[in-house]
């Protein structure tokens, strides 16, 4: 592989960890969403680069799924469900950004430190990507973390898994990868859009998971 | 009947799926109800037509000595629980809990999550078992969400976050085995399967295979419910209907624990690698003691004994973790007789709260006065899961306990302790739900005891004789497992 493949699938690597940044810091609804549908975008452009480099055509079926179900399908859907659920307003941070983009600063470190030191006779654009895509990975997770509100956990949650896709994918020959992203998208498409918010609307008049929290568990 | 498939792994995934899609489509519950029980029955009969024809393992399909427990094991607990599950579901109806059209989806979404268990179970493809544990969840996330409750909802909702949370971590551990494997066995299928993986494990890097360990530990360990990943299962079982209750505690805990022990064994032949053991000893006696804590605090009955089931999966991968034939013994048999008692208790506990119209400990009373089969049924299955003679998780718990003392003294003492603090908790509130003055309603009941009576059965029997073929089986079992 020449310097310029590498450069290329580094960048769009690169791109995903910045825009998961990104993604931390949004404090609006939409904007949430328009940053995700861009991640989605870098994501299936890395995806098709690593399908063009390592001429494995099935990828690019995951690059479609990608682009078609993730960067526009979803934001769209869950753009009219905000909109018809009447929340577009703040998104509640329970931590305030400036913590969480430390933490994610430090998470992105860690991801470099553990996964550069444990892969160094992998082939090195592997390498990369893993510790590309396990900083994207522990970011969605801290997503998850930060914020209480229904739609951004599901934001955090896909953004999680764009990390996996990409991870997958830079994994050279790995079977069944078109399998897995298929099974996520149904997981994201069937449980997120089909049922739970659906039931969540249907008997709440907010998203916010902590209205849900009536039911605390023990009572003593 | 040449060009139909008919070796036992075919059929035991056929025909959950097969019936899936029927009874998607078929209306009427009392066709559905008899259906799904008639395809649970012949799933376990080609299940245990395994155990006499072992079909050859192929590029997806692993069948050894190990995953036929399992399978057997799933196929036996998931027949029962369809007989409980039709009378239970029949009351629902009557009550209005549930309407026509959700059944249809439940019966359908039950034989979904069987076929999905046996896919996970049997799958020689690392990929493919993650595919099929993803299909579970997802399976029982709708099936927990189905009574549409506030509470049913924030269950379901944390268990799909915490759920998802799980898996994804474990397919980054998968991700992390095949790019471990990739040097030594190639790019492709290879790099994926099991018998492929353990033949040649020695040779991979161990610093990825520890990593990868971590995750999936996590992962899958979250799906196993060990502290402090559990928070999802106390609520699922509390709050989703009691059948799918006794097939998460029984079943689909053991489902992710199978997972967590096929990479256990790949790191254990590897030398250079950490050792699998310590880490998996150490979340078990954490949440073993956790849960022991935790079973005074719940007052909810199903919650209670989804707490039970935290801390005999912490005993459990406990004793996996300590290894060695006699705790991998113990393990299993632990693990089978866990899966039996803990349905069983479920079984009585779904009619019960069904007379009572509540979960709630408190106005729970005097069982065994208005209900003596339940009343009874209930106090044989507590005692059992607490762990006295002569029942079949005394002698397990004894094995963990006596192969600990032999090999690590200390643990032994947090062990003993953490065992003794649930069985006073567990002895503590069968005593106030069976005896005393009666509480709640005390109308009768069409309970269909035939499945408790043979679960409690069989625990009864382990308990005092243990057939030699079997203890030849779980030990051969125990020595693959290392």
């Amino acid at each position: 592989m020449g310097h310029l493949e590498f450069d290329v699938a580094h960048l769009f690597a690169g791109g995903l960890v910045l825009v998961s940044f990104m993604l931390l810091y949004q404090d609006r609804l939409y904007a949430l969403l328009n940053v995700f549908a861009l991640q989605a975008v870098v994501l299936a452009l890395s995806v098709a680069w690593q399908a063009y480099v390592h001429d494995a055509p099935h990828l690019y079926v995951t690059a479609a799924i990608a682009l078609i179900f993730k960067a526009i399908v979803i934001p769209v859907a869950l753009h009219r469900i905000i909109a018809r659920l009447g929340i577009h307003r703040e998104v509640e941070n329970v931590v305030s950004i400036g913590p969480t983009m430390l933490a994610g600063m430090g998470l992105v470190a860690l991801s470099m430190v553990v996964m550069l030191r444990v892969t160094t006779d992998a082939y090195p654009l592997a390498r990369e990507d893993l510790a590309f895509a396990l900083s994207v990975v522990l970011l969605g997770l801290l997503m998850m973390v930060t914020r209480n509100n229904a739609v951004s956990q599901i934001v955090g949650f896909m953004s999680l898994e764009n990390g996996l896709i990409l991870a997958a994918t830079g994994a050279k020959g790995m079977p069944i990868v078109v399998e897995i992203s298929v099974a996520f998208s149904v997981l994201i498409a069937f449980i997120v859009i089909g049922t739970l918010l659906f039931r969540i609307r249907e008997r709440f008049d907010t998203v916010d998971v902590e209205a849900l929290d009536r039911f605390q568990g023990e009572r003593r | 009947m040449s060009t139909l498939p008919s070796d036992g792994v075919t059929l035991v995934l056929a025909i959950p799926a097969a019936t899936a899609a029927l009874l998607a489509l078929l209306p009427g519950y009392r066709l559905s109800a008899t259906l799904n029980v008639l395809s649970a029955f012949l799933t376990l009969l080609a299940a245990l037509s395994l155990l006499i024809w072992k079909p050859e393992s192929g590029p997806y399909i692993l069948v050894d000595d190990l995953n036929i427990v399992f399978v057997v094991l799933n196929n036996f607990v998931g027949f029962t629980t369809s007989v409980f599950s039709a009378s239970y579901i029949a009351h629902e109806l009557e009550t209005g809990r549930l309407t026509p059209v959700h059944l249809r989806f439940y019966h359908a979404m039950y034989q979904v999550l069987m076929f999905a268990m046996n896919l996970a179970l049997l799958a020689n493809n690392i990929g493919l078992m993650w595919v099929a544990i993803e299909l579970a969840t997802l399976t029982t996330v709708l099936m927990v969400g189905i009574y549409r409750t506030r509470e049913a909802i924030e269950a379901a909702w944390k268990y799909f976050i915490l759920g998802s949370v799980g898996i994804a971590l474990a397919l980054f551990g998968t991700i992390l085995v095949y790019m471990a494997a990739t040097p030594v066995v190639g790019e492709g299928l290879d790099g994926m399967l099991w018998t492929v993986l353990v033949k040649r494990v020695s040779a991979f890097d161990p610093a990825l295979l520890n990593v990868a360990f971590v995750f999936l530990l996590l992962g899958y360990g979250t799906k196993v419910g060990l502290a402090p990943l559990h928070a999802w299962l106390p609520d699922a079982h509390a709050e989703g209907p009691t059948p799918i209750s006794a097939v998460l505690s029984g079943l689909l805990l053991n489902v992710a624990l199978y997972a967590v022990l096929r990479f256990k064994m790949l790191l254990a032949a590897n030398f250079q690698a950490i050792a699998p053991g310590p880490l998996m000893a150490t979340m078990g006696l954490g949440s073993l003691i956790f849960a022991g804590f935790m079973l005074y605090r719940s007052d909810d009955i199903k919650r209670m004994f989804g707490y039970s089931s935290i801390e005999h999966m912490g005993i459990i991968v406990f004793a996996f973790g300590m290894g060695g034939p006699l705790a991998n013994f113990a393990g299993l048999l632990h693990m089978t007789m866990h899966s039996l008692t803990k349905s069983a208790i479920f079984f009585t506990v779904g009619h019960i709260a069904q007379i009572k119209g509540t979960q709630k400990i408190a106005s729970i009373s005097g069982l065994t006065v208005t209900h003596p089969l339940l009343g009874w049924g209930l106090v044989l299955g507590v005692v059992a899961i607490a762990g006295m003679p002569p029942l079949g998780i005394f002698m397990s718990e004894f094995l963990v306990v006596s192969s600990t003392f032999a090999r690590q003294p200390l643990l032994a003492l947090p062990l003993v302790a953490g065992l003794l603090i649930a069985f006073g908790a567990l002895l503590l509130r069968v005593h106030q739900l069976a005896f005393g003055a009666p509480k709640g309603g005390t109308g009768p009941v069409r309970a269909s005891y035939l499945p408790i009576a043979a679960h409690l059965t069989l625990v009864l029997m382990a308990g005092i004789y243990l057939p030699p073929a079997l203890v030849a089986w779980f030990q051969h079992v125990a020595r693959l497992l290392g």
